[in-house]
């Protein structure tokens, strides 16, 4: 029964979610008041049916339920129970609830905390809110019904993919959506504004909070991601430019832009059109990236799902959100007069350059993972990999590192480089000297230059702030009470931008790993960085759903045992799929890396791997968020977000 | 409303610049989705040069229970479209694909030759022996010198060669109804 409670509360919410996408929107055009205040009740209205409808999945996975089809096919009895719960999002079914629900709480949190909009600017989010989520609603109930049921029921489900029965990826889709699906709000706000024809600063600071908690959702996504392939895949890597990888960074290259460019339309009230283009196609690059995976064309260890009638659906349906919104853009856009002029030396200037960089990599990531697709229609062959990413991302990753240190110490409107300059010496003398030893000691020019710009960033940073708090040149207690009256959004920007220093440092530090692939008889040692690496035994091991051959290597300095890492494999025999398990050791300064292989004739293929601040790379992705999330708790940014209270007269007690 | 500013009609073309490039990304889309749909086009298709290009040269020995082996002209001289399966008795999809192959092979659709991989010709036999022969030819390659030439990625995988002996579709992994038999029609209209 509960099943079909499920069933019936997702067809509810899409019932929900037309009525929400059409009264309030054509309330508005009319000025009807009714029907514009009737979107934050019909929103919350969809939000409680697909909050059913999970809640029903989760109760079919979790009372083992077989004769739910989904759940016969991606659970069974003998799963840990945390997998039975995260299983049902690891799966095509369950994800496109997932986005759906993640969508719902989308348009709740507007209709929640957007109490202060204009009441046409709110039916008009919350009505394109609605739109969407229709038709992903849709999408889910007439091609891929989580609830269908299959008769007779086996009595034993077939399980899940081994590979996704792990923490790190449990928990990896539901935040990556969040950031995702985050980003409907923001280009909500984008065709709201197009639709009334107006942007204002206000609009810029009403739509940043927004682009930002996706942000911060996506960041930490994209790094919970990099981490589950460094040490579940036991490849040794952390980012292979995969296709579904690029779909995650493709938005947040877009997002990251976004974020900026929404200030300048909140301080200056300039690049307005640009800010609207830009909440789109970052919005677009998400549903695409979603499109991409889900109809399985591109070729990627990730996809789990493949089948070309849902493309054709997921097709039609980008075609109407993307499309739909671009052509508004094109008729209403044009309209929308420039305003706000700046001189090229700006903070302004600054962060068009910031845009730019940005877009350029977007591009170039962008075309680097389809045009291999689109070649093959015109009947050419083309493999695209690594070796083209890194020779384009990094030459203009370079410049915009540069930038990023600069930027915060200019003026708006108009500003003199000189002085940032003056202020930035000793930033760039730290990165010069960073530079320069990694360069001798290793001769290595890219990492080298990659440790370069880390330090400037972070030493940029610094700077920053000490200049804001006159750090050295006031007294301590007078910085002190400056370092206290600093907006959070100022800790906050320079949190994420030493952030970005700290995973670009991680980046150069694996970029000077040194490992070895041995095949070793227990006793056998292999030297690798210094370190000897003893293989002392190899056992087998029961686990409750698998059966895993464990090796036990321990790894000594100079005749101290520093380690002892327990690589292994486990077959999981219902499935019939093999997992790696890594092991790692890490002190934050460098990761002691081992994975294992096939074994034969008595001997273990290992994978030895001595990784340089390899945590480093996802350590700058949290501090990045944590940034993020800094800057959006900023109270003066709540306060000026709230003008309409201040006139509130005092409701007697 | 104010009246149209000049400059108007411009920035309108440059702002529909997105509207077009996203339009001809749908166009594109379109018609891989219609590609994957009538089966010329599989993204999961190993991006492979050799597709389209006749088998390497190659003369391998015979694998018992067969008596004698077969060479790239065997395959060029079959004169209709033949599938070339690398196996082995010590991988275990092998072991999976096997009922696929008899039955196959039992529905006579089209000629079934197999490459022992890097395999003792006992073990192979006996495996054959065991689980039954789907081939109508059987080699073997003991050096795998040929299976780096076919670009073989491991056992088992499975090339599909046209009448005129050009290799025009390859499968890595075993063979099931899903992964390859059902798209065997398609291929046998597109490239008899």
């Amino acid at each position: 029964m509960t099943p079909e409670i499920g069933h019936f509360a997702l067809a509810l919410a899409c019932v929900f979610a037309f009525t929400q996408g059409i009264f309030p929107i054509f309330g508005a055009s009319r000025r009807d008041m009714r029907l514009m205040q009737a979107a934050p009740a019909l929103a919350l209205g969809q939000l409680a049916g697909l909050v059913i409808a999970a809640a029903a999945l989760v109760h079919a996975a979790v009372t083992n339920d077989f004769s739910v089809l989904n759940i016969a096919e991606n659970s069974s009895s003998l799963k840990p129970l945390l997998y039975k719960i995260t299983g049902t999002w690891g799966n095509h079914e369950g994800s496109i609830l997932l986005w759906c629900l993640i969508l719902g709480l989308c348009g709740g949190a507007v209709a929640v905390f957007g109490r202060n909009l204009p009441t046409g600017l709110r039916a008009r989010v919350i009505g394109v809110l609605g739109l969407t989520a229709a038709g992903f609603e849709l999408f889910a109930l007439l091609t891929s019904d989580p609830f269908t049921r299959i008769w007779p029921a086996p009595l034993q489900g077939q399980g899940m993919n081994p590979l996704l029965q792990d923490p790190g990826l449990a928990f990896h889709p539901p935040i990556l959506y969040c950031g995702y699906v985050g980003f409907a709000v923001p280009f909500a706000f984008a065709v709201a504004a197009l639709l009334e024809g107006r942007i204002d600063a206000a609009w810029g600071r009403w739509v940043r909070p927004w682009a930002l908690v996706s942000w911060c959702f996506l960041t930490g996504g994209i790094a919970l991601g990099s981490w589950w392939a460094y040490y579940e895949l036991g490849w040794g890597g952390y980012w292979f430019w995969d296709p579904v990888e690029n779909a995650s960074l493709l938005p947040w290259l877009a997002g990251t832009a976004l974020v900026h460019s929404a200030i300048v339309v909140e301080k200056r009230e300039a690049l307005k059109v640009w800010t609207v283009l830009l909440a789109i196609g970052t919005f677009s690059l998400s549903l695409s990236g979603t499109f991409l995976v889900r109809s399985g064309i591109l070729n990627s260890v990730h996809s789990f799902a493949e089948d070309p009638g849902r493309g054709v659906f997921i097709l039609a349906l980008l075609g109407l959100v993307i499309g739909g919104s671009l052509i508004l853009f094109v008729w209403r856009a044009p309209a929308m007069a420039p305003s706000g002029l700046f001189a090229p030396v700006s903070r302004e200037g600054m962060l068009v350059v910031n845009n730019i960089l940005l877009c350029a990599m977007c591009a170039v990531v962008l075309t680097g993972t389809v045009f291999p697709l689109f070649a093959e229609l015109v009947g050419a062959k083309i493999s695209v990999g690594e070796p083209f990413f890194n020779s384009t991302v990094f030459p203009l990753a370079i410049p915009l590192m540069l930038a990023m240190a600069v930027g915060p110490t200019l003026s708006w409107k108009r500003a003199e480089l000189m002085p940032a300059f003056a202020r930035l010496w000793w930033a760039a003398l730290i990165a010069a000297a960073v530079g320069l030893t990694i360069a001798i000691g290793w001769h290595r020019i890219l990492p080298a230059l990659a440790f370069m710009a880390a330090a400037w960033i972070i030493a940029g940073s610094a700077a920053e702030l000490a200049e804001r708090t006159l750090l050295f040149r006031a007294p301590l207690a007078q910085s002190w009470a400056r370092a206290k009256g600093l907006r959070l959004a100022t800790w906050g920007s320079a949190m994420a931008h030493a952030g970005l220093g700290v995973t670009v440092a991680g980046i150069a530090g694996m970029a000077l790993q040194s490992q070895a692939i041995v095949a070793v008889k227990p006793g056998q040692v292999t030297h690798l960085a210094g370190y000897d690496w003893t293989l002392d035994k190899i056992s087998t091991v029961q686990g409750p759903n698998y059966v895993a051959r464990i090796a036990t290597v321990t790894v000594a300095h100079d005749g101290h045992v520093v380690a002892v890492l327990h690589p292994g494999r486990r077959s999981f025999p219902l499935e019939q799929q093999t997992t790696n398990d890594t092991s790692i050791r890490t002190n934050f300064l460098f990761d002691l890396y081992s994975a294992m292989g096939d074994e034969s004739g008595g001997k273990v293929v290992l994978r030895l791997h001595f990784n340089p601040l390899a945590p480093w790379i996802w350590l700058g992705a949290l501090v990045m968020a944590g940034g993020g999330g800094l800057s959006l708790v900023d109270r003066r940014r709540v306060r000026v977000g709230a003008p309409a209270r201040a006139h509130v007269p005092a409701v007697p007690a | 409303m104010a009246e149209p500013e000049p400059g108007l009609a411009r920035r309108r073309l440059l702002l529909a610049v997105p509207l077009g490039i996203a339009g001809l990304a749908g166009l594109g889309s379109m018609e891989l989705l219609r590609r994957m749909r009538n089966g010329t086009y599989n993204p999961h298709a190993i991006n492979d040069p050799r597709i389209g290009h006749p088998v390497p040269d190659f003369s391998l020995p015979a694998q018992p229970p067969a008596t004698r082996g077969f060479s790239s002209a065997d395959v060029m001289a079959a004169g209709r479209p033949i599938l070339i399966n690398f196996f082995a008795s010590w991988c275990v999809p092998c072991l999976q694909e096997a009922p696929t192959l008899m039955a196959l092979h039992d529905s006579k659709t089209i000629p079934l030759w197999g490459v022992a991989y890097q395999d003792a010709a006992p073990a192979a036999s006996d495996f054959l022996a065991r689980n039954g022969n789907p081939y109508t030819r059987l080699a073997r390659d003991d050096t795998g010198t040929t299976a780096i030439n076919f670009g073989l990625y491991g056992v088992p995988e499975t090339y599909y060669i046209d009448r005129h002996g050009i290799i025009r579709w390859r499968w890595a992994g075993p063979l099931t109804e899903e992964t390859g038999i059902g798209r065997l029609h398609s291929l046998m209209a597109a490239y008899p």
